[in-house]
Parts: structure tokens; sequence; C-alpha cells
């Protein structure tokens, strides 16, 4: 059984945002570089259905530059068998990005699941997941906070407004996106992570799969900062005056109450 | 002219707010307008009534008994279809866990490029621009569609300014039996979460939020955020540390992996501001901050700030807004 888990490498949440001098793309030297936290719940559970199914193997794959071999060390020092990156240019769009991943699994042979997470934290599209499962003619259930496997089927559930739950049963092969909740995942320990680092990563082009730079869809510029605001006001007194002041403000000045 | 169509989510036979701030909205950018409502034959009269009441041209109504309860595959196929068929210019809807979920699946049908939860969008001529936020929210960036027509939009809720004044005189309605495709996975229960039964507000598409941060000290503290957002009409929201400490679940976080928000008034209780939570609620059009320490980084992103201690400044404000409110 194959089970694969796509990974994207963000900077971390800390890091704040510089627009390059030309304003049509970021200026992220110097960020620090980490799986995207949603990631790390897909590659858990990917690890953990390996862990109750002896005959399953997993594969992660990232798509972009060479750093992003730093994100697939770390998803096999956690528990995965093997490591792929597609070789994805830095302006790929989710299209692009979807049609590789789905292109690269395919290339491997016929996938079980594929897991993933909900959304990368850095361009917040959230579209891979049901994008890959459209060019893999997969089903795919996203936002997932708890999964149960059973033969040839998974029942999902699904968080959407207000925490309310959609329960889904699908068909294997899926695709499934995790949720920040889906389980806990582990850290490796020291001598996974100095195993990771002998492991060879396969690296796949583009050209390998067939896909093109046309493929991009939509792109970016002219990037912004959000607007300052124009200063605080911090309010006198004791409490009972602070609130009652507070209230006077938001009704006639800010006039949201 | 630019033939603009909105995909308008319904829930047993109502439009959603969202859908409807987006149809109001795209109705006054003098374009020809057509509403797309999917779900099964015989359910949809009463939102088709309601989105002929805007200048719509058509409003189509996709009928086919699978679409009962939602599925990605089926209503992917059903929209895309449409979109396809009638030679849409520009595809847009609102931004909810649905279509968050289906519209990807729609762009790669119609191999179009697509901007997920924009901020602004405008067309200049029949060419859409939009604008959406990255990173939670710590920037902004302008979107080129070079894909193939139409050009594909999701919109956060309340960035068009709310539901615009009805000016349609009653539009052609139209029942289509439309093909489904191939559905392997759909809904097959809903289990309603009590803050959704009691009619609470989700974070995203709040106007008011009451947020609590570590200093709550445990879950029983929330208590009093809670009466406070009860008076105010607000839903409570949490920052990371609490969730993490496990007072919250982690549906109420606001922040980078968590909610991004963007109501009428935010109010953090004992949030510091850490620029994770910062990226979430920034946009919020009223930032009102309490905290103990003076030097805390959400002051600086505030409108208007309390240092004191939030167990005594959170009843006190119950208090006086139920009075003012009253």
């Amino acid at each position: 059984m194959k089970i694969f888990v796509c990974i994207k490498q963000v900077p971390d949440t800390e890091t704040r945002i510089k627009i390059a001098s030309d304003g049509n793309r970021l200026d992220l030297a110097g960020a620090k570089w980490i799986m995207c936290p949603y990631d790390e719940f897909a590659v858990e559970e990917a690890i953990r259905f390996k862990e109750k199914n002896s005959d399953a193997t997993v594969t992660v794959i990232s798509a972009g530059p060479e750093r992003v071999k730093e994100a697939l060390r770390t998803a096999l020092a956690m528990g995965c068998d093997n490591a792929l990156q597609v070789a994805l240019p830095e302006n790929a769009d989710s299209f692009m990005t979807a049609k590789a991943l789905a292109k690269s699994i395919a290339a491997e042979g016929e996938a079980h699941i594929v897991f993933t997470g909900k959304q990368a934290i850095d361009d917040d599209a959230a579209q891979v997941t049901q994008a890959m499962a459209e060019f893999l003619d997969m089903p795919a259930v996203s936002v997932v906070l708890r999964a149960e496997y059973g033969a040839n089927q998974i029942q999902a559930e699904r968080e959407i407004e207000g925490g309310s739950i959609e329960k889904y049963e699908a068909p294997m092969p899926c695709v499934i996106a995790a949720q920040k909740g889906m389980n806990e995942p582990r850290y490796a320990s020291l001598p996974n992570i100095m195993k990771a680092k002998k492991k060879v990563i396969k690296l796949v082009s583009l050209a390998d799969i067939g896909v093109t730079a046309d493929e991009i869809k939509i792109s970016y510029s002219g990037f912004t900062l959000p607007p300052e605001r124009a200063g605080c006001k911090m309010l006198e007194g004791d409490v009972p005056t602070q609130s009652k002041e507070l209230v006077r403000l938001l009704r006639e000045e800010a006039k949201v109450i | 002219m630019a033939k603009i169509f909105i995909y308008c989510e319904q829930s047993t036979g109502k439009l959603k707010k969202g859908a409807i701030e987006v149809l109001s909205n795209a109705c006054t950018w003098g374009s020809e307008i057509h509403a797309l409502i999917v779900g099964k034959p015989g359910s949809l009269g009463e939102a088709a009534a309601e989105a002929s009441k805007y200048a719509v041209t058509k409003v189509h109504c996709l009928e086919n008994d699978a679409c009962d309860t939602y599925s990605p595959e089926g209503f992917a196929t059903v929209v895309a279809n449409t979109a396809k068929a009638e030679s849409a210019d520009v595809l847009l809807t609102s931004l909810s866990a649905q279509t968050k979920d289906f519209f990807p699946r729609v762009s790669v049908k119609l191999e179009s490029g697509m901007a997920s939860d924009c901020t602004a969008v405008s067309l200049e001529g029949d060419t859409l621009k939009a604008t959406r936020p990255m990173y939670a929210g710590k920037c902004y960036a302008n979107v080129e569609f070079s894909g193939a027509k139409p050009a594909i939009a999701t919109i956060r809720a309340n960035a068009l300014g709310g539901i615009k004044d009805s000016t349609g005189t009653g539009s052609d309605i139209a029942h289509v039996a439309a093909d489904a495709g191939n559905i392997r996975t759909k809904v097959v229960e809903i289990v309603t979460s009590d803050i959704a039964k009691s009619g609470t507000i989700d974070l995203t598409e709040a106007e008011r939020i009451v947020s609590g941060g570590r200093s709550l000290k445990n879950a029983e503290n929330f208590t009093i955020l809670e009466e406070l957002a009860s008076v105010l009409g607000a839903t409570v929201g949490a920052s990371r540390a609490a969730v993490d400490a496990g007072y919250r679940p982690h549906k109420d976080q606001v922040g980078q992996t968590g909610k991004t928000v963007s109501p009428v008034l935010y109010m953090a209780f004992g949030i510091s501001g850490a620029i994770q939570h910062l990226a979430g609620m920034r946009t919020s059009k009223v930032i009102v901050a309490i905290n103990t320490d003076s030097n805390a980084p959400i002051f600086q992103k505030a409108d208007y700030g309390i240092v004191g201690d939030l167990f005594e400044a959170a009843p006190q404000l119950t208090k006086d807004f139920k009075e003012a409110l009253s």
C-alpha cells in the first residue's frame, strides 16, 4: 500500500514580512523555514497509518526549491520511508503546484491515501488539496479532525462553520487534508534525525512529469503592508470610569455600537 | 459587457448572508449578472426568489437529486459545466467552508486562475482585479489572472461592506436539470455544534468579537467574556496561548494558525499581541485592548486601551454595555 504525504516548507509564524524594492514580491531573506504546521498533522497521520498497516510505505513529497529538502528530512526523521522533491519554481501558483504533485504521485504508482495539511500558512490559498485530488481523479475530504480507516473506505469528519462537523464516507484511494487537532504530531528522536540526514531524496524535474511554465494561472504584484493605526487612546481613571468612557467612545466617536 | 457568474450558497433552501453580499454588490457594477444556485429539484424556489430581488440578469437553479447534500465533486461539476456552457468571464463566490472546499476543483476543470479569500474585487473593462491577504494578513497583493476564462475569486465575508439594497425588478428564473458527474464522497451527516445551534455567528463572519488570552487562567473564567459577548451579540475568540493551554477549542483560535477575522469591533482581553495573533485580527475596524502590561504589543495595534485587570474590567463593561444598549 502506497501512502503519500504532501508538505510545504513555509516561513515560520514569527516572520516579519518585508516587501522587495520592486513591490512585486516578498523579501524572505533571513526567514526561518519550517514545515507548514498543518502538514505536521498530515505526516503524523500517515505514520500512524503505517504503524497499523505493516504493508504500507509512506513517501513524503514537497514541491519547491532546494531548501525544501530540510522539511523533507524532518518528515523522514518523524518516520516517513522515502522522500521526493519536485523542482518547482518559487512563483508557482496553486494550480501548477497541485498538478505537479498529482503527476509526481501518479508516476510513483497507485496511491492508497494521499495526506496533506488543510492549507499553507504562507499564501493561505487552501486550494491544493481539492485541486490535486481533481488532477488525480480522486475524492477528497478537507479540514479533517478525525478519520477512521477501513479496508476500502475512510470515514472522515470535517470541520465547518461554528465548529459543526460534516461526516463523510469516502472510498480509497482518497485525499485527506488535516486540520490542527487531528492528532498530536511526534518529535523526531536524535538517532532518527541523524538517519534522515543520510537518506537519498529523489529529485523530480518538471520535464520528468510533463508540467510546463504556462501552467501558472495567477501571479502577484503590488504587495502592500496593512496600514498602521492612528495610535491607541489610553483610557484614564479607575475601572468604572474607564469602562464608561470606553462605552461612550465606541458609541459616539467610533460609532460601532 | 462582462458576464459575471456568482455561485450563491444555500442552506435548507435559504441563501447564505455572504452569498447575498457578493450578489448585491456585483449588481452595482453595471455588468450582466448570473446567479447560480445548486440543490435537489423542488428545493430552490425560495432561494431563487431571494436572488431575483437584485438586478440579476438570470437566476440559474441547477438541480440534481444527488445535490441534496453537499459533495465537492458534484457541486464542482455542476458549477464548472454551467460557467463553461455560458462562457462566463468571471466567476465569484463568498468564501465559506463549502466554497473554500470545492472551488479549487472548479478552477482545475476550467483551467482557470483562482484567487482565494479576496478582500477587494472590481472590474476594469471585462478584466477582474482582485486583492488578497497572505500570511494571515501580514501583507496584501494584487492578483493577475492568466488562465482560461472565467477568472475565479472567492471573497471574504464583510469585505464588500455588507449587503446592498435590492434594486431588481424580478429576474428570469431557470430551473435546469444539471449533470453532477461521478460523486464518490458526499456529506452523510451533519453534527451541529452547540454554538451553531445557539445561533452564534462563526468568528469569520462575526461583526463583533470578544477574545481572551492565557491571562484568563482557566476555561471557566471565559464565562465573564461569554457574558460580555452575549450583551454585545458578539462571538468569543481566543489567542493561541489560551487554546494551547486548553481553555478554548481550536475552532475559537484567532491568528495565523487559527482564523483570520475582520469584525467591526474586536475586544482583546489579556492578549499580549504576538505577531501571529495580530496578523489574524488587524483588519478589524476598531480594536480595544485590555491588558495589565502597558507595554504589551497589542496596544500598538489598538484604537482604545485600558491598562488594568480584565477580571475587573470585563464584568464592569458587561454592566455598562447592558445599560447603554438597553
